[in-house]
Order: C-alpha cells, then sequence, then structure tokens
C-alpha cells in the first residue's frame, strides 16, 4: 500500500487531470445526494445547539443567549418534568416488551414456514403474513378500533358470547400496553422473517442429510442444525433491536394512542411533538431529543462491541 | 431432496399436518381484521346497531362506499397522494441512483469521505425541533414540496441499490469501458437496465412509505388542501373536523358513521393490497440485500 503511494506521488498532477477528465461525471452524479444529505441531515445539526441556548424566533442560532446552569438549564428541567420522565420510562417499558415479545416470534415462524412440505400454501400463507407491513398505522389504528370496539367490536362480541366480560383493549392503560405490542407483532412479524428464511435457505442441505442419517428428528434438527445456521443473522438484528431501545418511532404510538391511556402511552417522540411543535418550548424539546439520539448512539455502539467481544460479527 | 426419503413414516406425516393448520391459524389471524372490517362496511346500518355482524356482511349495503366515493374532499386527497406518491417515488429512485452507482467505483477518490458523511447520518439524527426549524428557515412549511424533498434519499434503500450494483459483474463494465463509454453511458445502458428487480423493490418501499405515512404532514403542513390520505383519514377516524369531512348525514346516525369509517379505511387501503403480492419476489430479494454486511 505504502510503496504504491510512492510511486504515484511523482506524476500526480498528471493523474489527477486525467484522472478527472473521466471522473468528473461521477462526482457531478454525486453532487445532488451530497447537497441532499448536507441541506437536510447536517445543516440541522446547527439547530441542535438550541437545547443549550435561550431560544428566540428573531435571532439566529448563535446569536441567542446561552441557557442557565452553564447551558444545562433545558436538560435540568426536562429531568424534573413529571411529563417527560413519564415518556421516558414508557418508551423504554414498550421497547423492551416489542424485543422480549415480539423478537423471538419472526424467528419462529421462519422455522415453522420452513417445515411445510406445500409450495403452493408456503407461498400464500408468506403472501398473507406480510399484508400487515403494508398497512400504515392509522389503518391499523382503523381496523383495531373497529375489531377491539367496547360493545361491538368482534372481539368483545366473542368473549361476550362466551360468557366472558367485555376488555376494553383500547381504553385502560395496561390493556392498550397488550394491544399496542400485539399490534406491533401482527404487523411486523411476517416481514421480520423474511431475513430468517432468507437465512435459513443458505444452510447447507448436506447438514440436514447427516442430520438424518445421525437419526435426528425434526426437532432435534431444528434445534442443532438451523438455529445455529442462522445465529449470525440473529445477533445481527438483536443488536439493531438492542440499539433502539430508546428510540422511538413517532407513527404507531401517536396513531394508537388516546387521551385516556396517556399515561402508559406517551412516548418520547410523541411528548416532543405536542410540547415542541404544538407547545413550542423549542429549547426544552430540543433538548429531550438530543439526549435521546446520543443515549441512542451510545446503546448502539456498545450492542455492536459487546457482540464483538462475545466473537460474532458486529453489524459493522 | 424429497426423492432422498423414500418413505415419510406416519409420525412425519402428522408433523407435516399439524405445520400445516398452525400456518392456516397464523394466516387467519393475519387476514381476520381485514375480513371483520370489509364485512362491518358492507353490512346494513340496523345490523350494525343490534352488533350481529361478524365475519360477514349483513343487509348487504353499499351506501357508505356511495357516500365515500361521493364525498369530494375524500376523492381529492385520494387524488392527490396518488399524485404525490408516484412523484415522490421517481424523484427517490432517481436521487438513489445517483448516489449508489458512484459509490460503487473502488477507483473514486474520496470514496471514503463520502461514506462516512452518509453512514453518521444513520446513527445520529438531529431530532424532531432542528428538522421543523430548518424546514422553517427553508420556508418548505405549508410548501407542498415538504412531502416530496426532505425523506426523498434513504441511505437504507441506498445500500440496497449498491449492494445490486455490485452483484452485476464488473466485466461488463470493464468491457464497456475499454470501449470508451463514458460512466453516464455505464450507468444508462449497462446498470439501469439490469437493475430492474431492484428497482421495483425499491419504488416499492418509497411508493409505501409515502402513501403510509402521515406524520411529516402532521409536522409541517397545515393547509388541509395538501392533506396526504393518512392525515384525513386519523382527522376522520379521531373526528377531529368530521362536519367538515362528512358532508352528508352520515354521521349522525351511528350504525353508518361505524360503516362509514370502516368503509374509508377501506377504500385507503385498497391500492397497495393490489400491488405488493404481485412484488413479493422483489422485496423478498431487497430485503436480503439490505442485509449484506458491507
Amino acid at each position: 500500500m505504502a510503496k504504491s503511494k510512492t510511486v504515484v506521488k511523482t506524476p500526480k498532477q498528471k493523474i489527477t487531470k486525467a484522472y478527472m477528465k473521466r471522473y468528473w461525471q461521477l462526482y457531478a452524479l454525486l453532487l445532488l445526494p451530497m447537497i441532499y444529505f448536507f441541506v437536510f441531515k447536517y445543516v440541522p445539526m446547527e439547530y441542535v445547539l438550541i437545547a443549550f441556548k435561550k431560544y428566540s424566533i428573531v435571532q439566529k442560532v448563535w446569536e441567542m443567549p446561552w441557557a442557565k446552569n452553564h447551558g444545562m438549564e433545558y436538560f435540568i428541567k426536562a429531568f424534573s418534568s413529571k411529563d417527560f420522565i413519564n415518556s421516558l420510562r414508557n418508551t423504554i417499558v414498550l421497547n423492551l416488551l416489542d424485543l422480549v415479545i415480539g423478537f423471538p416470534i419472526p424467528i419462529i415462524f421462519a422455522l415453522i414456514l420452513n417445515e411445510l412440505r406445500f409450495k403452493l400454501f408456503k407461498k400464500s400463507v408468506q403472501t398473507i403474513a406480510y399484508m400487515p407491513h403494508f398497512l400504515s398505522w392509522v389503518i391499523i389504528y382503523g381496523l383495531a378500533l373497529q375489531l377491539f370496539a367496547p360493545t361491538n367490536g368482534l372481539v368483545n362480541m366473542a368473549i361476550m358470547k362466551f360468557g366472558g366480560e367485555a376488555v376494553p383493549f383500547l381504553n385502560e392503560g395496561k390493556h392498550w400496553v397488550g394491544t399496542y405490542i400485539g399490534l406491533g407483532i401482527w404487523q411486523s412479524f411476517g416481514w421480520n422473517s423474511i431475513i430468517y428464511l432468507a437465512a435459513i435457505a443458505g444452510i447447507s442441505p448436506e447438514l440436514y442429510e447427516a442430520a438424518s442419517v445421525d437419526g435426528a428428528g425434526r426437532f432435534q434438527k431444528m434445534w442443532h442444525v438451523t438455529l445455529p445456521g442462522i445465529k449470525p443473522t440473529i445477533v445481527v438484528l438483536l443488536i439493531m433491536a438492542l440499539g433502539n431501545v430508546i428510540g422511538s418511532n413517532f407513527d404507531r404510538p401517536f396513531a394508537l394512542q388516546n387521551n385516556l391511556v396517556m399515561q402508559n402511552a406517551e412516548v418520547i417522540s410523541t411528548y416532543v411533538y405536542k410540547a415542541g411543535i404544538k407547545g413550542l418550548q423549542f429549547s426544552l424539546t430540543t433538548a429531550v431529543g438530543l439526549f435521546q439520539s446520543v443515549v441512542n448512539v451510545i446503546f448502539l455502539l456498545s450492542a455492536n462491541w459487546l457482540s464483538r467481544k462475545l466473537g460474532e460479527r458486529g453489524i459493522w | 431432496m424429497d426423492e432422498s426419503r423414500v418413505i415419510r413414516s406416519f409420525k412425519t406425516q402428522i408433523g407435516d399436518w399439524i405445520f400445516v393448520i398452525i400456518c392456516a391459524i397464523i394466516a387467519l389471524i393475519c387476514l381476520l381484521p381485514m375480513v371483520n372490517l370489509l364485512a362491518r362496511s358492507l353490512s346494513g346500518t340496523d345490523y350494525l346497531v343490534r352488533h350481529e355482524v361478524y365475519l360477514w356482511p349483513k343487509g348487504w349495503n353499499f351506501g357508505a362506499y356511495k357516500t365515500v366515493l361521493s364525498d369530494m374532499k375524500y376523492i381529492r386527497s385520494f387524488i392527490w397522494t396518488a399524485i404525490l406518491t408516484v412523484m415522490c417515488t421517481f424523484l427517490s429512485l432517481f436521487m438513489t441512483t445517483i448516489c449508489a452507482y458512484p459509490l460503487m467505483f473502488e477507483k473514486l477518490r474520496g470514496r471514503g469521505f463520502f461514506n462516512i458523511v452518509i453512514t453518521i447520518t444513520m446513527f445520529f439524527s438531529a431530532g424532531t425541533i432542528p428538522n421543523y426549524l430548518l424546514m422553517k428557515s427553508l420556508h418548505l412549511l405549508n410548501n407542498p414540496l415538504v412531502l416530496m424533498v426532505p425523506y426523498c434519499l434513504s441511505v437504507y434503500n441506498m445500500i440496497i441499490m449498491r449492494s445490486f450494483f455490485y452483484g452485476i459483474p464488473d466485466s461488463l463494465r470493464e468491457s464497456a469501458e475499454i470501449d470508451g463509454a463514458s460512466f453516464f453511458r455505464i450507468l444508462w445502458s449497462i446498470y439501469l437496465p439490469l437493475s430492474k428487480p431492484v428497482l421495483a423493490t425499491l419504488a416499492l418501499f418509497y411508493a409505501v412509505g409515502r402513501w403510509n405515512g402521515y406524520s411529516d404532514a402532521l409536522m409541517y403542513m397545515k393547509n388541509k388542501d395538501f392533506y396526504p390520505l393518512q392525515l384525513l383519514l386519523y382527522n376522520i377516524l379521531n373526528n377531529v373536523n368530521s362536519v367538515e369531512v362528512a358532508t352528508q348525514e352520515g354521521f349522525s346516525a351511528p350504525g353508518l358513521a361505524e360503516s362509514l369509517k370502516a368503509a374509508i379505511v377501506m377504500f385507503s387501503t385498497i391500492p397497495i393490497l393490489c400491488i405488493y403480492p404481485f412484488l413479493q419476489k422483489y422485496f423478498i430479494h431487497g430485503v436480503t440485500l439490505g442485509a449484506v454486511k458491507e
């Protein structure tokens, strides 16, 4: 490497000219995407400073005065605010439940699909299972409203028919959490299984044959051949999921929440929208957002570090 | 492998059928909410009020769909969202291609720098409020462009496309280079024609994202004329401005309100439900490509 560099060094000017004559087209193509990244991803980072400053609508960011307590005023304010602490707790609880309950299901589904011997049936089941992924959260909320309506929803009508009592799936905190997790799994398990199915397809058939010869049954093959075969995939996806424990998607909680369940349903992203864009507390919510982004990056980096430490490949 | 197993034992066959049954139940769970919705949207109002509609419509009634289809506000939003989706998809495919293609060349100087610039944005984002203030300072608030430009390039999709480009044999490109073809020409006559599967996949991803997205409109768009369908739907479901939306006497009758909501949800879902099964082969491939570590 170093050797080739020294060789190239003397006629560098010439090479650059010839190089540019040919390669300018690639830079020209990259121009627009780079402007995009600069304007929409890097310029807003300047506004992150607002977290440490007293926001003023008439001043430029660098002209705004620093916030009290060495600029930390809004972080202190956020952490002494009940609403924020509540949304932070909900974010973590909902994400952890998603992870613990939702993460294994696509794996199990992929294992089950892999056992199906009827090609056409398998393909139909897959197509149907991918369907919920293509529905928006607003539509899923619409479906849930109809399905879980307290008196005339399908589920509660069925429960009452069998002598049970109507369950407030969407209108009571604890039940809402269950519905939220359940709908999340319903929406994503099929889609998330795609990656595992691809990994399973990559396992050498010889391994299965060898296991058969050794007298392994169906479940033994699943346990000793299939699962180890997809373990790297599982680890990578687990890292990404772990890295996201404090991250929050906006569309799902915002579409599903309602005033009766805010105590359990408000998450950071929806809190930021309501307190920031609606409530105009820009400095406070920027501080909250910055806190979330930083913790998110730390989580992701440590999850990746941990997986390398454990001898698995990281995600980068 | 099937031929190698001469006779499948009775026990294995029972096992096979158990898996079939499990899968059938899973498929039913996926379909159930849609079937229920369809039944409710097509049922007579009195049956809905009397809680008699389960999975099959009772007292066939297309009134709800007629009401939806004659509501100009709804139709307008539907058409606007369709136009928006098409424009967004083309813009995004264009941006994704011109970003992924140059980054494929190992000889490109500064490639590492470009890659870092792009990767950082995947892990660290400025956040909701800085983005909002950016849109404000760019005068994009309430401008229809705000629903197209800010999310027109997804790094994840760009990586999928680049992985696909890597899969195209270098020899094709090299022979074209020897013949003196420019990089533009190589992209246009070799890479794009061979990339139809990945273009179809990404078109689906971008189109679904735009069709289903509402948070950007919620935050950046106050002008109701430019509300995408999902935001309108959100407001209808939460009875925000229901008077404005349901021009007819619809929402005054309790049963009809239910079936009307069902019909609106159904109608907003149909375009995607009609498209995605035909692209299954492509998007499965796309998801798999996205998982390839570079």
